[in-house]
């Protein structure tokens, strides 16, 4: 048996989580003899290749190509896990959901104080992802199994979690680092 | 009406004044400017704010607070239409849709000539006669969505909701200073609340002994609050008669909030004098001299009766300096020390939540409606930080019952934990809806025979924060031990959607929380969203468990009564009518939402980037 497959995605988030994950330091090399990535930004792989047994979601799902991502991800991991705030609860980019979306695209694309843009127009083209009505929280999608909060998680909580996954102990993760004030 | 801003600046000093400048009586002042312009506009707020030296926001935020006070302009006549349960069941929904039709606009909007604002309230308290309306502060009961058209002719006609009164109701309803259609519909008297008695009788009796041996009584009676709660009436009065303190005040809850109650409508419709005495010998026991009913804003058309009740007993001797029956009543009383005490009402104004006792307090002061932060506890300080003891109305009446005929008689009655009887207003699927007063220990299929309930599915003990009982609990005994209830209890037959009624309550509790906690303000959002979820058939088993352990979260870290009970719809309705959910759900493997909808979530972004997505095919 090879080395559990583990791949991870930033959908609607700042990659802050992911940075996190790297901050690990030298426990990243353990780390990649611990498991082997499979689709993810951290080795470029955009398809998945082979079924995999963890997924690290970071971010909500703002446009229709989050949504359909973290749909595929839900096919091909046996567990999801969101990481940090944007991924339990739609975080930063949900501010937007109190506003409508044509509102929202009028400031940000031409009514704004900085805004240069002669075209008159919010871009629009079959390339750019549709915006989905709101800023959904993952579990709103698809079923997440656990989720690791923080804003992003520390590098520890992220190692934790991981490696009391894959090698089935349970997780105990001392009071720093489940405290957010 | 045209008001020039230097009338406006006057009236508004006017009524200030009349209140003596006072900040703590804004809830009056802010009652009185609305009544007298339609609104409390943003320049009367500023007035107000000057005139009893406040920052503005202090007045705004009381405004905004309750739902019979608003900035925006209302009608001469605002047309208040109860949404409760119990009215929506007897079509609530099509008396709605002919005042809309009637007067050609919304709920919620106001007619172009300024005369008409139709809305919508939470429970008014009169769901024996639902539906029921409020015009201004008339109740209209007992409608059919055929009298609209007449009813908006009476008032364009006459500018006067009194005319609408054909013929009062029974009792003191037909009093001159009522004159109100609402029915009392006591079915069944008691031996303690409604039954005879002698006004003054009790208080001469309580002031021939010491506070001390008032409490000792009502100890020994082991008289327990009638709100629900159940808290030993003598114990809070020892509490504040021990807190440290001069002055003390002691307010009585008729702040019936709690949807499907309406007992207090009627013990304040027919024996008044005796809350007013009860509270008169709980001032004496405590060593209070201010007592305030807190007089629920939907009840504002018993106001005068209960004035001039006062007024009497003022009169009397009964209240004011030096309190002594002996004057007009006789007797070998010895003249104690001096006793001094007086009432004052208190109007709400259209806010569930101040029926919770320090969200009450500080609506007495003139504030919004918020709870408070427990310790300190209101029997150490509360009203303006005098000690307070708050009771309910019908705990009240029956002191005088106690100090009257003695406590072990009182500690007859009942049943072993839970002394006394209960007056029950009963509403829904049964044939008598009304007022019981029955001795504790009654079983519910007791209540429903004598009601004339039949096919009974589910019965709501304790109104929406109480408890959904199902058939095979019908023996069980109302009482503090087993099923306590404040005074609701809502029947429903097989024929309803007990789910929708769960929906309904949680719509209740979203709309009243206060929202200073966010386990409450959120957490009941979210129950709300996943029990919709089920009933939408996009539920899964998982949801149901989600129910169960954000439920119990809201229960636990909610900051008031509100928010940990706001929660007791689902989850006692899970507990006794799991099925109903059960049949709803299901069981999920592909591990995809099914509540998320792509067509929708993309329908806006579609029609603003006119074309279609392609990474979905939508609808």
């Amino acid at each position: 048996m090879g080395k559990p497959k583990v791949a991870t995605a930033s959908l609607a988030g700042c990659f802050g989580c992911h940075m996190s994950l790297l901050d690990i330091d030298d426990k990243i090399l353990k780390l990649v003899e611990l498991v082997e990535f499979n689709k993810s930004p951290v080795d470029d792989i955009k398809k998945f290749t082979e079924r995999c047994a963890v997924g690290l979601i970071e971010g909500g799902c703002a446009n229709e190509e989050n949504a359909h991502n973290l749909q595929d991800f839900r096919r091909n991991c046996d567990i999801l896990i969101s990481v940090g705030d944007c991924a339990i609860m739609g975080g930063i980019p949900a501010m937007r959901n109190g506003i409508p979306l044509q509102e929202c695209l009028q400031k940000a694309y031409l009514e704004g104080p900085t805004i240069y843009n002669p075209t008159g127009k919010a871009p629009n083209g079959p390339d750019i992802p549709l915006l989905l009505d709101k800023v959904y929280p993952c579990s709103e999608i698809v079923k997440m199994d656990y989720h690791l909060p923080g804003c992003p998680p520390p590098a520890e909580t992220l190692w934790q979690a991981l490696v009391a996954l894959l090698t089935d102990k349970p997780l105990d993760l001392p009071y720093e680092l489940i405290k957010y004030d | 009406m045209t008001t020039t801003p230097k009338d406006l600046k006057k009236e508004i000093a006017d009524i200030c004044k009349a209140c003596g400048n006072d900040r703590s009586r804004l809830m009056d002042i802010v009652r009185d400017v609305q009544e007298k312009f339609g609104c409390v506009s943003d320049e009367a707020i500023n007035l107000i704010a000057s005139e009893v030296s406040v920052h503005r926001v202090e007045v705004e935020s009381v405004v905004s607070f309750y739902a019979f006070l608003s900035k925006d302009q209302k009608g001469n006549f605002v047309i208040r239409v109860c949404d409760d349960i119990i009215d929506r069941q007897a079509g609530s929904d099509s008396i709605i849709s002919a005042f809309e039709k009637e007067l050609g606009i919304n709920c919620g909007e106001t007619t172009a000539d300024g005369k008409f604002t139709l809305e919508k309230t939470p429970c008014i308290g009169m769901c024996d006669q639902a539906p029921a309306i409020m015009i201004n502060d008339e109740i209209v009961t007992n409608l059919t969505a055929d009298k609209a058209g007449q009813i908006i002719s009476t008032l364009k006609e006459s500018g006067d909701p009194k005319k609408l009164v054909a013929e009062p109701g029974d009792g003191n309803n037909g009093n001159p200073l009522v004159n109100s259609m609402v029915m009392n519909n006591i079915h069944q008297k008691g031996e303690i609340v409604f039954s005879e008695y002698v006004s003054g009788a009790a208080l001469k009796e309580a002031l021939s002994s010491s506070p001390k041996e008032v409490i000792r009584n009502v100890k020994a009676a082991s008289l327990r609050g009638r709100g629900g709660a159940g808290f030993p009436t003598g114990m809070k009065w020892d509490f504040t008669r021990a807190a440290e303190g001069d002055k003390k005040a002691i307010i009585c809850n008729a702040d019936e909030g709690e949807p499907g109650t309406f007992k207090d409508r009627a013990i304040l419709t027919e024996c008044p004098d005796m809350v007013f005495e009860g509270m008169t010998i709980a001032g004496y026991a405590i060593g209070a001299d201010t007592g305030i009913l807190y007089l629920r804003g939907e009840y504002a058309y018993l106001r005068k009766f209960l004035e001039e009740k006062l007024a009497k007993r003022r009169e009397n001797g009964l209240l004011g300096k030096n309190i002594s029956p002996k004057k007009r009543l006789g007797g070998l009383l010895k003249s104690k020390s001096a006793f001094d005490f007086d009432i004052r009402i208190q109007m709400g104004a259209g806010a569930y939540v101040c029926g919770e006792e320090t969200a009450l307090i500080s609506s007495c002061e003139g504030s919004r409606g918020d709870p408070k932060t427990r310790p300190p506890f209101p029997a150490q300080k509360g009203y303006l930080g005098l000690p307070t003891c708050v009771n309910n109305v019908e705990t009240l009446a029956c002191v005088v019952k106690i100090i009257e005929k003695g406590a072990a008689w009182f500690a007859a009655r009942g049943s072993a934990g839970s002394k006394g009887t209960k007056v029950l207003s009963i509403s829904g699927d049964c044939e008598k809806p009304g007022v019981y007063e029955l001795p504790f220990g009654t079983t519910v299929s007791e209540v429903l025979e004598k009601t004339g309930a039949k096919d009974t599915a589910a019965v709501q003990m304790g109104g929406p924060s109480g408890t959904l009982v199902a058939a095979n609990d019908f023996g069980r005994k109302i009482c503090y031990d087993d099923l306590a209830t404040g005074g609701s209890i809502m029947v429903f037959s097989r024929d309803r959607n007990l789910l929708e009624v769960v929906d309904y309550f949680m719509e209740f509790f979203i709309e009243e929380s206060c929202g200073y906690c966010t386990p409450c303000r959120v957490g009941n959002v979210l129950l709300k969203d996943t029990l919709e979820k089920i009933i939408n058939g996009k539920g899964l088993t998982t949801d149901i468990s989600n129910l169960e352990s954000l439920g119990k979260t809201v229960k636990l870290a909610s900051r008031c009564g509100l928010g940990q009970t706001s929660a007791n719809p689902i989850l006692t309705s899970l507990q006794n009518f799991r099925t109903l959910y059960e049949n709803l759900v299901k069981t999920d493997e592909t591990g995809m939402n099914p509540s998320f909808d792509i067509s929708k979530a993309l329908k806006d972004s579609e029609k603003i980037a006119e074309r279609k997505s392609v990474v979905y095919t939508t609808e």
